[in-house]
């Protein structure tokens, strides 16, 4: 009797802490709704034509918007992926096709390393060797540290897409007697262009969010885009200034702006996964 | 025409070997461009350390090992030291993590071995998102929502109840550690609860027959026979989140309240390495604040990189222990 009251008291506490489980579980997700109930209610009711239209007004005057930023934030993700696409795809091939065992698992080593990297870091590094040197905060050093922060996720998401290329395919290309670059170029990376067109998204999705290596290179412009060794805006860096200003009228702005940054980049994650996971099916 | 045809019937012979030889030429040309653009991704590593280190130089040979023990911060007289920040930065990530790790284990527990099929997609779907906020979308609710809140109900009933711990005495302010702490859980969750629910599922199902096959409950099932199994890809998970709190930057410094002080109390304002950088770069002039500004950097990145290579280490050799004890 006693055996079966202890074995009914391991019994409950189980249930009990599988009950505990769901609730963190369910305590996430919560948390996730929170979060963008918040930031979808307050900011579609800030959000106006105005504010993708018009350019920033100066401290006092109420209105204006976002225009220059939502721009500028569409430059340096462009300017970022320029850069980090030849470089991310190069060394995803390298891993993937031709490093010997010894080379790959110390560049794959680095590639986690860079990517661990504190991204404020990376702001500090784009300082430093090229905000310096020039003596003018500007797009150009902020589109670099996206790059850097882009660089190895690309690198890595393509080397492992390239390696689900089953090897039947490179066997058969090479008995044709085409040379291995044009396997590669022509074969390979076609085969596996699904996965690396999502990581790059993903990747693409993650740097248009981040603010902090933007806050000593692009700094933020008042006076529009002027060209890439200028400063420029972009919307997550005005979501943080405009969120530390004493000032309602900007407060509401920074809601607006992360209504839109939540739409893009949420919007980008989404539709990727749907898609890739459609074609695993 | 005409004239080309000599040239191709000539060329017949030899075009296996011409085109071969060209085929080699591509391979080489192709194979060390994208050896190039490694080496290039290796090099970018290495010139951050260097150039971190370069421009950090005036503040390491003006306050040598002090920058690291001193709690003094005033660019006025142009005396700099670290303390604090590193306090900040190490006290709320372990805040953090504290919070994070039951809440991602029970859910990673829950979406691998509870769940009904149908819920698991779309809830490891949403706990994904979660990770795919911007960080400064995440501060922003941060400071607006969640703050008042931690201030009120939270903060002020831990005072009154609690207060007599250092741990949770002074002024309610809502900005500080505590709520640096609890922003940073909500960012690594989906991290720890990612990995930790991927390496549950790997755990083979003989494992678990054999234990509820003894008389096991469910939940001494998964603490007996499922966790030990993977735990080193569990401590890796936990670790990534560290990596990932350590170096948070904008949700943090929008919570923390940047103060530069030394104190035991999670109510108050405090800083982290990360949220001292992004708040004064912009403003810090000379060599000097610029560079201690930098060597904060630096100390960051120390730290960071030894908490990823630790990771990978211990998971490797977890990993190959296994791999020849079995």
């Amino acid at each position: 009797m006693k055996e079966r009251s202890g074995y009914f008291r391991r019994k409950q506490f189980s249930r009990l802490m599988l009950v505990l489980c769901g609730i963190a579980t369910a305590f996430v997700i919560l948390v996730l709704i929170l979060i963008l109930g918040y930031t979808l209610v307050n900011g579609i009711s800030y959000l106006s034509l105005d504010f993708i239209t018009q350019p920033s007004k100066p401290v006092g005057e109420v209105g204006g918007g976002m225009r220059d930023d939502i721009y500028g934030t569409f430059i340096l993700v462009g300017l970022a992926s320029l850069i980090a696409l030849p470089v991310g795809m190069m060394t995803g091939i390298f891993l993937a096709e031709f490093a010997g065992p010894k080379a790959a698992s110390a560049i794959r080593f680095a590639a986690d390393i860079l990517a661990g990297v504190p991204s404020i870091i990376v702001g500090v590094f784009a300082y430093a060797i090229l905000v310096r040197p020039m003596h003018t905060y500007s797009a150009l050093s902020a589109g670099v540290a996206l790059a850097i922060i882009m660089i190895p996720v690309v690198a890595r998401t393509a080397e492992e897409s390239l390696r689900l290329v089953p090897n039947s395919q490179r066997e058969a290309a090479l008995a044709l007697g085409i040379s291995r670059w044009r396997i590669t170029l022509g074969v390979i990376v076609p085969g596996a262009v699904t996965g690396i067109v999502t990581g790059i998204m993903l990747a693409v999705a993650r740097i248009a969010g981040e603010t902090a290596p933007l806050i000593f290179t692009a700094l933020g412009s008042a006076f529009g885009v002027q060209g890439l060794t200028q400063p420029i805006g972009a919307l997550p860096l005005q979501i943080y200034r405009y969120a530390l200003s004493p000032y309602k009228d900007w407060q509401q702005q920074a809601w607006a702006a992360a209504f839109l940054l939540v739409i893009l980049v949420l919007g980008i994650n989404v539709v990727v996964r749907l898609v890739s996971s459609r074609r695993k099916k | 025409m005409n004239k080309c045809k000599p040239d191709r019937s000539a060329a017949a012979a030899g075009g296996d070997i011409m085109s071969a030889a060209r085929a080699r030429v591509g391979d080489t040309i192709f194979t060390r461009l994208t050896l190039f653009f490694s080496i290039l991704m290796v090099a970018i590593l290495v010139a951050l350390l260097i150039a971190l280190g370069i421009d950090a130089w005036p503040a390491i040979q003006k306050f040598g090992l002090s920058f690291i023990t001193s709690v003094e911060w005033d660019p006025v007289n142009e005396v700099f030291g670290a303390l604090p920040a590193i306090y900040g930065t190490l006290l709320s990530s372990a805040i953090g993590l504290i919070i994070a790790v039951p809440i991602s284990l029970g859910s990673a527990i829950f979406l691998s071995e509870l769940a009904p099929e149908w819920m698991r997609r779309p809830c490891s779907f949403l706990i994904e998102m979660l990770a795919a906020i911007p960080s400064v979308i995440i501060g922003l609710w941060g400071l607006y929502v969640m703050v008042p809140f931690i201030r009120n109900p939270i903060e002020i009933w831990l005072g009154s109840n609690l207060g007599f711990l250092p741990l949770f005495s002074g002024p309610p302010f809502g900005v500080g550690f505590l709520s640096a702490g609890i922003i940073l859980a909500i960012m690594v969750i989906p991290i720890i609860t990612a990995v930790s629910r991927e390496v549950i599922v790997a755990v083979p199902l003989t494992q678990r027959e054999a234990m509820l096959a003894l008389g096991a409950t469910r939940w001494e099932m998964i603490t007996r026979a499922v966790l030990p199994y993977c735990r080193s890809g569990l401590v890796g998970g936990v670790i990534l989140g560290l990596g990932r709190a350590l170096g948070e930057t904008m949700a943090v410094t929008m919570v923390i309240g940047n103060a530069y002080a030394l104190s035991p109390s999670l109510f108050s304002p405090g800083a982290t390495i990360a949220s001292k950088v992004a708040s004064e770069f912009n403003e810090a002039s000379g060599d000097l604040y610029i560079g201690s500004l930098i060597e904060l950097a630096l100390v960051l990145f120390a730290i960071t990189l030894l908490v990823n290579i630790i990771a990978r280490l211990l998971v490797w050799r977890t990993v190959s222990v296994r791999g020849t004890g079995e």
